[in-house]
């Protein structure tokens, strides 16, 4: 079957979805190709979404941790405040000429549905997004701001009312509606030709950073860290780099409380089939898929791009955990350091990368991409710290 | 030939009426008793769903069942165990749905194994497309289990032709663009839908119309556009969402099973 990343990917949908996929792909293949295409969304990330982004040379950081020289690659900085525009302006794009007027997504903590709405503004299309009741009461902030960009947000109460059965209610949706509906899926996640669509609309990490650190090291990294939910800032950070051997890929998954409440599947689970592909899977010795947790919303997913269950399986990359304290704890230290609110999603590469780096000579250098600013984190941090805003 | 081949074989002039109930849905105990009723209402066919957490086919009615299911802690074994025991007891054939992570997640292998041991006939999947089927069947290790596949609305006529050349017992025609779910009209683009794949197919295979399939009226209208068969299902689930486990339960299940049946008559 195509679309396969070694055995993992695939396309495990209803009949009705499969003819839909094979015209997604093949739209998307007719834009890559297009030069117009590429032309516009080059322009709409240079002057509307703020590309490139910086790569930050730490040196509090890096002094704090004494041992390798941290970068950061700065996705908080984009229009919306994360990495998701980069795939939302791609999709949405490819949605226009495709000739679908209405796009529907899913959101978890609210991201990627603010980065839908925001893209579907600017190119004139109608934006839905689909999110969990629970997430909309502890992102309140997001469904608002979503609504203000002229989104209609959709309440999901379905199953555990969080970004799962959000994905599930909107390919319910797309099922019904597929000859004017575009949907435009947020991570790396789905059945192809999403993992892949995804992944290249975010490798412009990657390639930019290749770029930055010949400039201003003369050379590639020893390291890439990035945070893996459904994966897609982590992969968007790797997949320039594959082939480069001497660079060591590591993803930081969601280790939550412990082995018994986390959202780390890479770690955790067990190989399964959800939302159309087959990858890891958080589930029940039945086949149940399991409920999460995660102090960060977005990293709050059981399923990961089918391509990181790839790199795991063969070895090119390395998939670890990091808890809710210690992304916290690494939360507050980028605050202080470096004067930046990390999201908390990101917040698990710094913990971790912290970790390695204080362990590597200095003579070594490793990036971390901030895959989001911590804005829309401050009230879940000052309410699990006991301060009420 | 498989029990489900035969019952289509030996059809005559009324239409194979298959009977979906969701194991467990609200216990498992009550799931026996509601197939026991349905086929006293003439249901040919068993159709158990195995309650899934994330069952993205499905509209609100099965989803709400899977979720009554899940609660009283049904796992896939007791479906099977409660199929066994209808196929036992009353010799018709039993297929199982339920989606593709149940029976990964178990290990084809002994999924299959399980259903063979168990007598099931049949098994659906609905996220499972056929690119997958070989693999699937290769896997199974097992030829006396029918693996049903499914055509849409949207399944362009070459790739039907292949489903259909693929499928066992019967080919599953998904009436609607859409998900599982009662609804009030047949639209005219179903009935088409039937005839088209009735062109296609030539009588090479059973078509079986599922999908929204919720009143007798639906059914005699399939039944007289070609169809072989239907599967009523959610119609059926809100009779166990409104009525609990009540005494009426079964009763109101047999006489509606008995009324779709009626309709299954060629007019």
């Amino acid at each position: 079957m195509k679309g396969r990343f070694g055995r993992f990917g695939g396309q495990y949908v209803p009949e009705t979805l499969m003819p839909a996929l094979e015209q997604l792909e093949r739209g998307y293949l007719e834009a890559k190709k297009d030069r117009d295409f590429r032309v516009e969304l080059e322009s709409l990330l240079g002057k509307y979404a703020g590309r490139p982004t910086p790569l930050y040379f730490a040196s509090n950081l890096t002094k704090y941790a004494g041992g390798a020289k941290i970068y950061l690659k700065r996705e908080d900085l984009l229009h919306g405040g994360a990495h998701k525009i980069n795939n939302t302006l791609g999709q949405a794009l490819l949605a226009k000429r495709m000739r679908k007027p209405r796009v529907i997504a899913e959101t978890g903590a609210g991201q990627h549905g603010v980065a839908t709405a925001m893209a579907c503004a600017v190119l004139g299309l109608k934006s839905e997004v689909y999110m969990g009741t629970e997430d909309m009461e502890r992102q309140k902030l997001n469904v608002y701001r979503m609504k203000l960009l002229g989104a209609n947000v959709l309440p999901v109460s379905s199953g555990s009312k969080t970004l799962k059965d959000a994905i599930n209610e909107a390919l319910r949706d797309w099922v019904t509606n597929l000859s004017t509906t575009y949907y435009l899926i947020g991570s790396a996640v789905g059945p192809h030709p999403y993992p892949t669509m995804v992944r290249d609309f975010q490798s412009v990490i990657g390639k930019e950073i290749k770029k930055q650190m010949l400039e201003s090291e003369g050379r590639y990294p020893d390291c890439v860290f990035a945070c893996v939910g459904g994966g897609s800032n982590s992969i968007g950070s790797f997949y320039p780099f594959v082939k480069d051997r001497d660079v060591r890929l590591v993803g930081v998954e969601a280790g939550g409380t412990g082995a018994d409440a986390n959202a780390a599947s890479l770690s955790f689970g067990k190989e399964g089939v959800l939302h159309g592909m087959l990858s890891y899977l958080l589930q029940d010795e039945d086949g149940q898929v399991a409920s999460t947790h995660s102090i960060s919303a977005g990293l709050d997913y059981p399923g990961v791009g089918p391509e990181h269950a790839f790199l795991k399986e063969s070895g090119r990359a390395t998939y670890v955990t990091v808890s809710d304290s210690e992304a916290l704890d690494a939360f507050h230290r980028l605050s202080r350091l470096e004067g930046i609110l990390p999201a908390l999603e990101s917040a698990h590469a710094i913990a971790y990368a912290l970790k390695v780096a204080r362990k590597m000579g200095k003579d070594k250098v490793i990036v971390v991409t901030l895959s989001g600013r911590g804005d829309k984190d401050v009230e879940v941090v000052a309410e699990r710290e006991g301060s009420h805003i | 030939m498989s029990d489900i081949s035969k019952v289509f074989r030996s059809r005559g002039d009324s239409g194979v009426l298959i009977a979906y109930m969701m194991g467990g849905d609200p216990n498992i105990d009550a799931s026996y008793k509601l197939a026991k009723a349905a086929i006293s209402g003439g249901a040919d066919i068993i159709e158990l769903g195995i309650p899934f957490s994330d069952p993205i086919a499905d509209g609100r009615s099965i989803q709400a069942a899977s979720v009554r299911a899940l609660q009283s802690k049904t796992t896939p074994d007791d479906v099977i165990r409660v199929g066994t025991k209808l196929k036992r007891d009353f010799h018709i054939p039993i297929v199982l749905m339920t989606y593709y992570n149940l029976v990964y997640s178990k290990g084809i292998r002994n999924f299959f194994d399980a259903m063979n041991k168990g007598q099931i006939d049949g098994i659906i999947i609905p996220d499972l497309p056929v690119e997958e089927v070989h693999l699937l069947r290769e896997q199974a290790g097992t030829k006396s289990v029918d693996v049903i596949l499914l055509a849409a609305p949207t399944t362009p006529s070459q790739r039907l032709v292949k489903i259909a050349g693929l499928t066992n017992g019967f080919l599953y025609l998904v009436s609607v663009v859409g998900v599982t779910g009662a609804r009030s009209e047949i639209k005219d683009a179903s009935l088409e839908f039937v005839s088209k794949a009735k062109r296609l197919t030539n009588g090479r295979v059973p078509l079986v119309v599922g999908f929204g399939v919720s009143k007798p009226s639906h059914v005699s209208r399939f039944i007289n556009a070609g169809a072989d068969g239907v599967v009523v299902g959610s119609a059926i689930v809100d009779f166990v969402s409104s009525l609990k486990e009540s005494p009426n339960l079964f009763e109101e299940v047999e006489k509606f099973v008995g009324s779709l049946k009626e309709a299954a008559r060629l007019s």
